[in-house]
């Protein structure tokens, strides 16, 4: 029987009937127990979880975080594209006028002042952060939220805003770090 | 009637309640810990690392298993038989435990100008008596599994029963051998005759005599534990749980509990038989007695009885995460077609070479 060849990894079944040694079993049995004394050996792989954690690669998609400009303000304005570009319909958001006394607040006229991802939908595909055309929403490095209830998952824009550069220098940067780490990429 | 109480020996029974207590309660830590052990031995072989959040290195896992059993629901199923219900793992547990009975433990300590023998009863039927007791545990997995009213755990009642009648007789016939040899049933006469042997002992154990007898037994024992490849009556993938499906809570326990005994006790059994008992290797106990005292000397055999079981029960761990399960016919084809007629050749042949070399 000529069979094709697609790729030259395809490996023949060995179907000889067992000589005496194998039907044996006890001599395959003592092989088979020699490959486990290796193992048990072996140096674990096992990452510490809550202790440890693991590295992810620059290009990593975790939770979203909401960008602030030099000045410490908002830079998103609601333009939708990004939840237009959702394929899991998972942001809303309610647009705002900014008000005079909010140029400090807000980059544009026109602000969310509502804005709510829910991240039991969200399939982290990042097409929200290629979508905004302000900057504005970026996936970091931050992974596996935790919540007793569902509701808790609807994260709110306090909950994904990045800290004011402002009045919160420090953890600003260490936010910063993580989104420019993306850009070099 | 005075007089009569007076000519009882008292120490002589306390002497015994107290063997008694400690021996159960050594059973039942170490089964615990075999419990453990199983864990971090499949989790290394697997290249895991095994439970090691509760204490340093997971050492209090048992304890937390088993307080999650203690806590869990009692169920009895309606249509259950409720005595037997109950008799189910009570007499597994129980005869679990009656093994220890005639297992020498140790050489004797010297307590008091007492020599205490690290021996519940010395009996001269030891090892038939254990055969019996053996065989009763049966009646513990089969009850169990009848009285649940459970389609499987019927199915899994009926391959216990089978496979370990079956693997009994293959034992049995490893086994006489043994006995040729040492021309007794009682286990200590055992222990002693394989003590005497050359480099303190180490030569004059039975596995160097009887490597097939061992392997049979050994073989056998797994079958008779219910230890994979030989686990069918457990078979998760085939009859859901087995025997214990419908048992929750403690009682649960009791039957897994019983079965690490089991375990535990079938290793002593083989260290008592083949590996000398409690003979420490390359040392010959009666002049280390001279040195050390005799109580030290009594301590270390213990030791070396319970390092020998130890090392076994490593070894049904291994296996278990070595060798996949047996289909039924080839259980049976195995302990019928092949350990039988190899135990009996290795009788027949050893009851030759004893009579040669007498002659
Ligand atoms: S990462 Fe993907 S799924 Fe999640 S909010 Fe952005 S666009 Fe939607
Ligand atoms: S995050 Fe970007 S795309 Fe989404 S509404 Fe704000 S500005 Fe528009």
């Amino acid at each position: 029987m000529n069979q094709i060849q697609y790729t030259n990894r395809a490996k023949a079944v060995d179907r000889r009937p067992l000589n005496f040694i194998e039907r044996l079993y006890l001599w395959n049995i003592f092989i088979g127990m020699f490959i486990t004394i290796k193992h048990f050996f072996k140096k674990k792989p096992t990452v510490q979880y809550p202790e440890q954690v693991r590295e992810v690669g620059t290009a990593y998609r975790g939770l979203h975080i909401l960008n602030r400009d030099e000045e410490g303000r908002e830079r998103c304005t609601a333009c939708g594209l990004c939840a237009v570009a959702c394929p899991a319909e998972a942001i809303s958001m309610e647009a705002a006028e900014r008000l005079d006394d909010e140029e400090h607040l807000y980059r544009e006229e026109k602000y969310a002042a509502k804005y709510e991802i829910n991240m039991l939908r969200c399939i982290f595909c990042g097409l929200c952060e290629d979508a905004c055309p302000k900057d504005a929403i970026y996936l970091s490095h931050t992974f596996t939220p935790t919540n007793y209830h569902r509701k808790g998952l609807i994260y709110k824009k306090e909950d994904m805003l990045i800290p004011n550069p402002k009045t919160q220098p420090e953890e600003y940067a260490k936010a910063k770090g993580l989104i420019d780490d993306k850009k070099k990429k | 009637m005075n007089i009569y109480l007076l000519a009882i020996d008292w120490w002589f029974i306390i002497e015994k309640l107290v063997l008694i207590a400690l021996i159960v309660t050594l059973c039942l830590i170490i089964a615990m810990y075999e419990t453990y052990g199983e864990r971090k031995v499949a989790a290394f072989i697997q290249d895991r690392i095994g439970p090691n959040r509760a204490g340093p290195f997971g050492i209090l896992q048992p304890l937390a298993d088993g307080g999650k059993l203690f806590f869990k629901e009692e169920i009895i199923p309606l249509t259950s038989s409720k005595y037997l219900f109950v008799l189910g793992p009570t007499l597994a547990m129980i005869t679990a435990l009656l093994t220890s009975a005639v297992i020498p433990w140790g050489t004797s300590l010297e307590i008091g100008g007492r020599n205490v023998a690290l021996q519940v009863a010395d009996i001269n039927i030891g090892v038939l008596y254990i055969f019996a007791v053996v065989s009763i545990g049966v009646y513990g997995i089969m009850i169990g599994a009848w009285s649940s009213n459970n389609k499987f755990s019927l199915l899994s009642g009926l391959r216990a029963a089978s496979q370990m009648i079956s693997y009994e007789l293959a034992m049995g016939l490893a086994l006489i051998a043994i006995l040729m040899m040492s021309g007794s049933l009682q286990m200590s006469v055992i222990v002693n005759k394989q003590m005497s042997g050359a480099l303190g002992g180490f030569g004059g154990w039975n596995i160097w005599y009887q490597p097939l007898g061992f392997l049979v037994f050994f073989t056998c024992a797994l079958a008779e534990c219910n230890r994979t490849p030989f686990d069918l009556p457990e078979a998760e993938s085939e009859l859901n749980f087995g025997y214990h499906q419908e048992y929750s809570s403690m009682k649960l326990g009791f039957y897994l509990f019983a079965e690490y005994i089991n375990m535990f006790m079938s290793c002593i059994l083989m260290a008592t038989l083949f590996l000398g008992g409690y003979d420490i290797p390359f040392v010959n106990e009666t002049t280390l007695a001279a040195h050390i005292g005799q109580n030290w000397v009594a301590l270390l055999s213990f030791l070396s009885l319970l390092a020998k079981a130890f090392f076994l029960v490593f070894v049904f761990m291994w296996i278990r995460w070595t060798v996949p399960r047996f289909r039924f016919d080839q259980l049976m084809h195995l302990g019928w077609k092949k350990l039988i007629p190899l135990a009996l050749a290795n009788m027949v042949i050893t009851a030759a070479l004893i009579l040669w070399m007498n002659s």
